[in-house]
């Protein structure tokens, strides 16, 4: 809760910030400001509670959340030097955004009452949308964020309409109070209400983790947006989104588990199949990206189709994994592409990355453990992110369901070894890759966290 | 503790080589070779300790709420494939002696950490343990084989870990189930559960093991990866490949699926057999076919693991045993044979079968060597692979005997290209290729005469290794009643 007090002012301080001559201070302020939010997430560890008269409620899994979200937001902020390098850029409002959207981010993870899910997920939209526009001279971010812009707010739409269904429903917004609603053998519900409700309320927050079917928009908007916002979009956006639908079903509709599981099912199956059977076919490692974060998506839902009072943790454990291999990928790409311009535009496609094992053996190495990482490999911990949320589907019967993620997995480990092969077994041109320590630190440390986890998966378990 | 140095001291070795690089490459060779021989000293410490009685392992949490632990342990199977990974890791690093890897220290790296989780596959005792680390020991042969490989290496090495990895997932679902069935990761727990599954269960679970298995192996119809790898792929990794890696498919089979799916390895064992011994009958006329020589013996060490697989599907304590003490002899030869092959190459610069000829005359000491291990490959009597054989046809007899004389074409069969290969190679008129042939030295000698002896030892001895297995393989049996 206090992360929400916390960036909502030091999102102003950065504002202003931007009036100083020397934009070197952003930077450092920003990832302090940051790291303050984190620390102080831990201030209602183990005392949980219900803030703000009854619309925020602090648990241990919510502050969980949040932590891997600002811990993600402050991994990209790290490597979102570039800004500064970039006469066109305007990083003191880039950075104000950031943080103004991981107060929508985080309200996202500890919602109590409909309303404040709402206003988390238009302040992260929004906040996304502008940045996916942020290169104004690109022709591709403008249509991407003119995409993402009208797709998404016809899906938070859809998701409002949802609530208000909902609330004609319980006469309610606060969830746990629907969830006693529904509990009661015999009510006042009216059940056509409930369940178009539920049904829109999950479509909006499924389109904000880019579910098939309605991933429509993520292979443009990845691909168009500056590569830094993608890398936040694909982390802390689906962290926030997956935490809030957890938290819906697990609190409020847990109940109901027979008629939403369904259609998580078929979502989740349909991710599977659509995003890995595309992504064999990309040339762009931003799109490959995309589709796999796509397909990433339908694996979480795999632990929302198993709810138990485990899969939480699942996907804890999940979100965490993969924000440390996305993160990781998407910085090498960024650092390898930045210097290689086709036609003015940085080359991101699969073969930028030829001979990197030559030119940079240290980013070759990051690159092959997030690729690991993403396929889930043994020794990652892309593995035990599968293996907790195969279970967690497999708990509850669901056999068939396991089948067919396991054989999309194994498509996956095609596409995710392209880059492999092109790093290390490909002839490249350009010269070798100079680094800056600072680079090297903190893609150090998402690749040392990917090992780490891959071989003690308890650490973080441990703490829930 | 003795259990956890065996994976601890190549894990150490590798890490160091890995972040000592840029040393000269005789100091990574020595550093991968210490830690191997360490391994080695403590292995065989192990087994001069050895009682059936005792336990040596330990277990530790790994995932408390999960109940899944990090639990290794050593009984008779165990001891023999750690013994034979310690025995063949310091001889696959000393073949390399004479020639000098580009980024050697991650090259050695990588040969010891492939040891490290075949030493773990060889010890868990926890289903998830045992994952783990199978998967974990493809990674870095995987890595080896493409990238010191030949000139089409990434494609073949790629085909490789596509189609194991795409197996082994299918014992993923199938572990999961179990796991889920028993709420336990424990091998001797769950399989009193697996016993409580209905048949139907039963049969998928042995298919699911079979085909992660089938394809590690590899056993006709998934063997396809195999010869093309096998051949394209820089010998040490040839050899981890031949000699180690396939071995953990016949131990999968002993240890996970006998005990795991009893019933579906009664109903539909036979059709496995029935497979693997077609395999095993193809993989021979292949071979007697090949005039690559490093093919050849890749279709010969096809056939081998077929009889071992049916063996082990036989379910009796002949086939089993037959199929423990054949995969040890299987495994020293295949590397005893793949090093020749490169001699060979190293010094005529081809593997074309008519091109060679007459090298017993420049270096006898090599035609010695070579005869010696491939009387043991053809399973020749007071050679190794002379009593794993017998014990595994006489399984398959007991079991069937139709199979039981089908399977035994492999001793004609055998003996037809091993001794082809040999006296084509060796014998007859030496020419313009293999004329000017140097004798073996210094390091060739060092993996050669080891290699022998125990070819030796071994067909002299069974005894020693057969007791070791004995109660370990009885215990199995008892699981599946």
């Amino acid at each position: 809760m206090y992360p929400i007090l916390v960036l909502s002012v030091t999102g102003l301080v950065t504002l202003f910030l931007g009036f100083l001559k020397s934009k070197k201070i952003l930077l450092p302020a920003s990832l302090l400001f940051v790291a303050i939010a984190f620390l102080s997430n831990f201030i209602d560890w183990n005392a949980p509670g219900l803030y703000f008269y009854d619309m925020l409620e602090a648990t241990n899994l919510s502050i969980i959340f949040s932590s891997i979200i600002l811990l993600s937001a402050f991994l990209v902020m790290a490597l979102s030097k570039g800004f500064l390098d970039d006469e066109h850029a305007q990083p003191a409002e880039y950075f104000a955004i950031l943080q103004f959207s991981l107060v929508g981010a985080i309200m996202m993870t500890n919602f109590q009452n409909l309303i404040m899910l709402f206003v988390g997920v238009e302040i992260l939209s929004v906040s996304m949308y502008i940045l996916t526009g942020s290169d104004k001279r690109n022709i591709r971010g403008n249509e991407a964020a003119l995409k993402y812009f009208l797709m998404g707010s016809f899906a938070t739409g859809i998701m409002l309409f949802g609530m208000a269904m909902l609330y004609g429903a319980n006469y309610t917004f606060n969830i746990s109070d629907a969830r006693i609603l529904l509990l009661q053998p015999v009510t006042d519900v009216r059940p056509v209400f409930l369940y178009v409700g539920v049904t829109f309320l999950l479509i909006g927050l499924l389109f904000k983790v880019s579910a098939a079917p309605f991933h429509f928009w993520t292979p443009d908007v990845y691909e168009g947006a500056p590569t830094i916002f993608t890398t936040f979009m694909s982390t802390v956006v689906k962290t926030a989104g997956f935490a809030a639908i957890y938290r819906i079903l697990e609190v409020s509709f847990s109940p109901m588990y027979n008629f939403w599981w369904v259609m998580i099912v078929t979502m989740a199956i349909l991710s599977l199949f659509i995003s890995n059977i595309t992504a064999i076919a990309q040339q762009s490692f931003k799109r490959m990206l995309a589709f796999s974060s796509i397909s990433h998506a339908g694996y979480m839902l795999l632990a929302v189709v198993g709810l138990n009072n485990k899969s939480g943790d699942s996907i804890v454990f999940y979100s965490l994994a993969y924000a440390l291999a996305t993160i990781s990928a998407f910085g090498v790409l960024m650092i390898v592409s930045k210097d290689r311009l086709v036609d003015g535009r940085p080359n991101e496609n699969i073969a930028v990355l030829n001979g990197l094992s030559k030119k940079s053996p240290f980013l070759a190495v990051v690159l092959a453990i997030s690729m690991l990482s993403l396929a889930g490999i043994p020794l990652t911990a892309g593995f035990w992110g599968k293996f907790y949320v195969f279970t967690d589907a497999a708990s509850r019967g669901h056999i068939w369901v396991l089948v067919i993620a396991i054989m999309m997995s194994a498509v996956g480990i095609y596409y995710y070894f392209k880059p492999i092969i092109a790093a290390y077994m490909k002839e490249g041109e350009g010269e070798n890759i100079r680094l800056s320590a600072f680079y090297k630190i903190i893609l150090g440390l998402t690749t040392a966290g990917s090992i780490l986890l891959g071989l003690f998966p308890d650490l973080i378990r441990e703490l829930l | 503790m003795l259990a956890l140095t065996l994976i601890l001291i190549p894990l150490i070795g590798s890490l160091v080589l890995f972040l000592l690089k840029g040393s000269s490459g005789s100091s990574s060779k020595n550093t991968a070779l210490v830690a191997s021989l360490a391994t080695l000293a403590v292995a065989i410490y192990a087994f001069t300790t050895f009682s059936p009685q005792s336990t040596i392992g330990v277990k530790y949490s790994w995932m408390k709420d999960l109940n899944i632990n990090f639990h290794i342990s050593i009984d008779g199977i165990s001891l023999l494939l750690v013994l034979l990974t310690a025995f063949l890791v310091p001889l696959i690093i000393t073949s390399t002696f004479k020639h000098t890897y580009k980024n050697h220290a991650s090259f050695y790296a990588l040969i010891l950490l492939a040891e490290t989780a075949l030493m773990g596959v060889f010890m868990a005792r926890d289903i998830f343990l045992f994952y783990f680390f199978y998967e974990a020991a493809l990674i870095p042969v995987y890595f080896i084989a493409a990238l010191w490989g030949g000139k089409d290496a990434p494609r073949i090495t790629f085909k490789m870990f596509v189609y194991t990895i795409f197996g082994s997932l299918f014992m993923l679902v199938a572990l999961v189930y179990l796991y889920m069935k028993g709420a336990s990761a424990e091998i001797d727990q769950l399989a009193i559960t697996a016993k409580l599954l209905s048949p139907n269960a039963q049969n998928l679970l042995f298919w699911a093991f079979f085909i992660a298995f089938a394809i590690k192996m590899p056993v006709l119809p998934f063997h396809t990866w195999q010869p093309d790898a096998y051949s394209e792929s820089p010998t040490p990794a040839t050899m981890l490949l031949s000699g180690l890696l396939s071995k953990m498919g016949v131990y999968g089979l002993i240890r996970i699926m006998l005990p795991l799916a009893p019933v579906g390895v009664s109903n539909w064992g036979q059709f496995g057999m029935v497979l693997s011994i077609i395999g095993l009958i193809y993989g021979s006329i292949i071979a007697i076919q090949q005039n690559n020589i490093k093919r050849l013996i890749a279709y010969s060490s096809f056939a081998h693991m077929g009889l071992m697989a049916a063996g082990v599907l036989s379910g009796n304590i002949n086939g089993i045993q037959g199929a423990l003490l054949q995969m040890v002899a299987h495994g020293v030869n295949a590397v005893g044979l793949f090093f020749i092959v490169k001699i060979i190459y190293d010094r005529t610069g081809t593997r074309d079968l008519t091109a060679l000829g007459g090298i017993t005359q420049k270096t006898p000491a090599l035609s010695i060597y070579f005869m010696i291990i491939m009387l043991g490959s053809v399973a020749l009597p007071l050679t190794n692979g002379f009593v794993g054989e017998f014990l595994l046809l006489k399984g398959l007899y007991d079991k069937n005997v139709w199979l039981g004389g089908l399977a035994g074409l492999t001793i004609i069969l055998g003996a037809v290209y091993m001794l082809r290969l040999m006296q084509r190679s060796m014998f007859g008129e030496s020419n313009d290729i293999t004329a000017k042939f140097k004798d073996v030295s210094g390091s060739e000698v060092a993996v050669l005469l080891p290699i022998a002896a125990v070819v030796l030892i071994m067909g002299l001895f069974p005894n020693v290794f057969l007791k070791i297995t004995e109660p370990a393989v009885n215990s199995i049996l008892q699981m599946m009643k």
